[in-house]
């Protein structure tokens, strides 16, 4: 049905999107790489020049650098594994027929609403807080020591508080796809005697594969950038131990106002997000025909 | 998937589901009885439940320290400004990418999701003066725009895999009858995916409403929403657990409202084509 | 006639309106969510009935949120702002690079020599005065009087370090979940930084010498550190490493703190409404070892007019208000004395009203002590007491703090954190150009 004047109109409708978001991604791109080879720092505004490749080299030759790289890998590969895992179950157990299923969505939904500082201050404060988090006062009942979860465990409560926030996105997506497997194909297992788990592993998880990848590619884009959540709860720390790349980029504009720096962390960030994507299309792209 | 199944394991997967979504409700929800909580009972040890100093105190505090309405206006415009002029532009480009698709539809698909992998704290400043040249600081309008190209790539997605399960025989109709390409789109197109775009808003909404970067970053009083509010709120001298959770209730309750009021229709449209 | 008339009527109207408009100056005022700013603007009636035609648009935001837009605003000229609320750390730098309007043609009856020398100094540069400060502070000891009497201790009104170590061990008490002592352990400049600086002057420190040579690796650095973290570890509460101001503030109200040495503002928390221990509050000065330094700091919050602003009359009008004589006494009308921003005029201290306040004199006593111009014992290339306000603390503090503060959380020992600290701030002197 793609006729030559079909084809024409398509382009002039594609054409506002792709040029806004060419816009939107090229001038501050070209702006910050730009930046990157100038010294540009906001408080010394009559220092500036050109540095070559120095602002780059100060992130490599950082001894937190290699630390923050494997941070930030970390903490998208813990809520991928955590979110898809723990995402599959429960909609595995709300597409089983129990009462009050409206309800259960709702209650599922809600981290989803909730705005990333007020969910990272809800868990530093009222939770993980060593003194007054409610995780001390259950230990405490329990005769414990509380767990010192931001000093000792920075890494592992960043990633358990941004997995919460997407943990009802990956749900609703996996349920959606499990409520459009047809449930004759599951009987007609069942009464072949397929054990519960062979069905999950032969019938469901493949039929899930799409809805999986849709989770993986989206929340990886929204992953790669966080700092948000580590500013509210662990500001990196103890020392760099939670500081992951955005956030080290983050220090670097905020806290030194050092645009340069950040501008060159910005391109290594582009760079990183960029061979994530490589892998993650290789690894998960055919199946998505979109 | 509803199959036949004892009343026995309804019960019990009917108390599994419910004890794992009170879990993940579970924060929320405290987080709301702590705002009706004096600041002693808030940081009481053992935590106070049954027998703790209710109050709406907080709420009057927040109330009258702060605009709160007009925080909470400034949310409403730009999260819906930004989610309505996104489809205005998306839907066209959806439509031509799902029912005239080229050999590089897919590779312009990924090129528009990954503009969205520029770390926001690394492009502040050439934005900011990008912004400030334009004289959009603190406008509202600077901030649809901002928020509107950062989700319109997630808007161009979502409606596209909902376009694609749109059988191109319905429009062939519609074509038979002489309908023009606009009044295709208006006419045919767009009451079939009236739930794809229902719920492509609603989520796209709820991103822009909880976006707490740009919106402090490119604000100062007119155009702050919401996310400017709770960092007026956030570690003032002490901590002021129930009063933070006042206005974190505040800040987060209309969305959570709406949401749970059209859980349907997000859901609905929650596939980013994952379902076949 | 009738056609006219109406113009004629039209003309006036808008004439009026244009008027009006011409007459009416909306300023725009950037400030930290600190208690003193958030009772101003509840006391904006005052203000609004002198100055019917100046409207004040408030930005109240947490202080690094804060921090963060107004430096941003200001170095790139972006005029958002006509009224910033910075601190001691900013106004020398800024004040230097031309961003400030000189606000030494303030009114007579403002009386600017009536400000206590130590904070006027702190915001002048070459001779210029370029922020009228709001409230001043400096740092002492916060301690339990009930707890040292039950240990059979007392405060002098100015211990010593091990004055302090002798109490802090004496009422850590673990089984009833209260800890000796509380000390900022969060990393960052104005957090864990600011508390150790201060510190380290007492203890003979300097970040650097009169040629910008780094001192981490020098033996007063070592015994600071050292002193602190045996302090901490011993008989600090768990977790420090994330406390700051506000989470020791609360823990104090909670009874969970035998002492905090901290800003001298907090004086008025912990005896205020929502502290359990409000009636068992004692207060002493800063710790020394016999150095002639103490460690505490000085700081002031302080409202500034940016060059940038578009309505600088306006915007003198409210500073002159906001930090007057009678804006105090207006304070102290409708709040009581206790309330009124501290620490930046001679009258308020010679109010006797005033000096019935319980920490009234110890903060005066506290900030007299603090000199930023000779912060300690050795001679330092630099001025301030907490920081040095040169551009690169900001980072570099914040660096060193994230250094010191995994020390504390046991990540590092006190050895490796100094070294470290002694490469990442000679590294980055020699970037910005100090060492050659």
């Amino acid at each position: 049905m793609s006729t030559q004047s079909s084809r024409l109109a398509a382009r002039v409708m594609v054409a506002p999107s792709v040029v806004l978001l060419f816009i939107w991604m090229a001038v501050p791109l070209a702006m910050t790489l730009y930046y990157s080879f100038r010294l540009y720092r906001l408080l010394s505004p009559d220092r500036t020049g050109w540095v070559g490749f120095t602002n780059y080299l100060w992130f490599f030759n950082s001894p937190d650098f290699w630390l923050a790289l494997w941070n930030t890998l970390a903490l998208v590969g813990g809520v991928l594994v955590i979110t898809v895992v723990l995402g599959i179950l429960i909609a595995l157990l709300i597409d089983q027929p129990v009462k009050g299923q409206g309800m259960l969505r709702i209650l599922v939904i809600a981290p989803f609403f909730v705005m990333p500082p007020v969910a990272a201050s809800i868990w530093e404060n009222l939770f993980m807080h060593p003194q007054n988090g409610l995780f001390a006062a259950i230990a405490r009942g329990f005769g414990a020591q509380p767990i010192l979860f931001l000093e000792e465990y920075p890494l592992l409560s960043v990633i358990g508080i941004v997995s919460w926030e997407w943990l009802p996105f990956a749900a609703l997506i996996l349920l959606t796809s499990l409520q459009s497997l047809s449930s004759e194909q599951l009987e007609a297992a069942e009464m072949d005697g397929a054990s519960a788990l062979s069905r999950l592993r032969y019938i469901i998880l493949p039929h899930m594969t799409r809805a999986i990848t849709v989770v993986i590619l989206i929340q990886t884009i929204f992953l790669l950038g966080i700092f948000g959540e580590i500013f509210t709860t662990t500001q990196g720390g103890p020392g760099s131990a939670s500081t992951t790349l955005p956030y080290m980029i983050f220090k670097q504009a905020i806290a030194a106002k050092d645009i340069g720096r950040a501008a060159a962390g910005g391109i290594i960030a582009v760079i990183l997000a960029n061979i994530v994507a490589y892998f993650l299309m290789r690894g998960i792209g055919r199946h998505l025909d979109a | 998937m509803a199959r036949a199944t004892s009343p026995r394991r309804k019960t019990l997967t009917t108390i599994a589901a419910w004890s794992v979504a009170l879990i993940i409700f579970f924060p929320v929800l405290w987080m709301i009885l702590t705002s009706f909580k004096t600041e002693a009972s808030a940081v009481a040890s053992p935590p106070e439940l049954l027998g703790a100093d209710w109050t709406l105190e907080n709420y009057a505090d927040v109330w009258s320290r702060s605009d709160y309405p007009r925080f909470f206006w400034n949310s409403v415009v730009i999260s819906l400004g930004s989610t309505l002029l996104g489809l205005a532009i998306a839907i066209p480009a959806a439509w031509a990418m799902a029912f005239v698709p080229g050999r590089r539809t897919k590779d312009l698909l990924m090129w528009m999701l990954s503009t969205k992998m520029m770390p926001a704290v690394a492009v502040m400043i050439p934005l900011y003066l990008l912004f400030l040249q334009l004289g959009l600081i603190d406008t509202r309008i600077g901030l649809v725009l901002a928020l509107m190209l950062m989700n319109l790539p997630i808007i161009v997605w979502m409606l596209y895999t909902y376009f694609k399960e749109i059988p191109g025989e319905i429009l062939e109709a519609a074509r038979m009858d002489g309908a023009g390409l606009i009044k295709e789109i208006l006419y045919v197109l767009t009451p079939i995916a009236l739930p794809g775009i229902a719920s492509t808003l609603l989520l796209n909404v709820i991103l822009a409403w909880n976006e707490a970067f740009w919106t402090i970053v490119l604000t100062t009083t007119k155009a702050a929403p919401l996310s400017a509010f709770i960092a007026s709120f956030s570690a003032p001298q002490g901590l002021f657990y129930a009063k933070l959770s006042a206005a974190s209730t505040m800040a987060i309750a209309p969305i959570l409202i709406l949401g749970w009021f059209s859980q349907k229709q997000l859901v609905r449209g929650l596939t980013f084509g994952a379902v076949k | 006639m009738n056609i006219s008339l109406r113009a004629l009527l039209g003309a006036t109207v808008s004439f009026t309106l244009a008027g009006a408009a011409l007459a009416e100056t909306t300023i725009t005022v950037a400030t930290v969510n600190n208690g003193d700013m958030i009772r101003m603007q509840g006391l904006m009636d005052d203000f609004n009935a002198k100055h019917p035609d100046i409207t004040v648009e408030w930005v109240t935001l947490e202080e690094n949120v804060l921090r963060q837009n107004v430096t941003t605003d200001i170095a790139t000229g972006g005029g958002q702002y006509d009224v910033l609320t910075i601190g001691t750390y900013e106004v020398p730098i800024w004040g230097k690079q031309g961003w400030l309007t000189s606000l030494n043609d303030l009114p007579a009856e403002w009386d600017a020599d009536d400000l206590l020398p130590a904070i006027r100094g702190g915001l002048t540069v070459d001779g210029n005065l370029y922020a009228a400060p709001f409230y001043g502070e400096s740092s002492m000891v916060m301690y339990r009087k009930d707890l040292m009497e039950a240990a059979g201790l007392t405060m002098p009104d100015a211990p010593t370090w091990a004055d302090i170590e002798k109490a802090a061990a004496a009422m850590t008490n673990r089984d009833a979940e209260i800890n000796g002592i509380c000390l900022r352990g969060k990393a960052g400049w104005g957090e864990n930084m600011a508390f150790l600086t201060a510190m380290s002057n007492s203890f003979g420190a300097r970040w650097f010498d009169e040629t910008w040579t780094p001192q981490f690796d020098k033996p007063e650095w070592k015994a600071t550190l050292d002193f602190y973290l045996n302090l901490m570890n011993q008989y600090g509460p768990p977790g420090a490493s994330n406390n700051g101001f506000n989470e020791n503030l609360t823990l104090f109200n909670q009874g969970k703190c035998g002492m905090w040495i901290d800003a001298t503002v907090a004086a008025s928390f912990v005896t205020g409404k929502d502290s359990t221990v409000a009636d068992k509050v004692g207060f002493a000065l800063a710790p020394d070892n016999g150095l002639g330094k103490r460690g505490n700091w000085l700081w002031a919050w302080s409202l500034a007019i940016p060059s940038s602003s578009d309505a600088q009359d306006a915007a003198k009008t409210f500073v002159n208000w906001a930090t007057s004589k009678d804006y105090l006494a207006l304070v102290a009308e409708k709040e009581g004395w206790a309330n009124v921003p501290p620490g930046t005029r001679t009258s308020l201290y010679e109010n006797p009203e005033y000096q019935k306040v319980p920490f009234a004199k110890m903060t005066l006593d506290s900030i007299n002590s603090a000199d930023p111009n000779a912060p300690t014992v050795q001679p330092v290339p630099y001025v301030g007491v907490q920081f040095v306000a040169i551009p690169e603390f900001q980072g570099l503090g914040t660096s060193v703090g994230e250094i010191f503060s995994a020390a504390l959380a046991g990540q590092k020992t006190a050895d490796e954190a100094l070294a470290e600290a002694q490469t990442l701030v000679a590294d980055e002197m020699k970037a910005a150009g100090y060492i050659q």
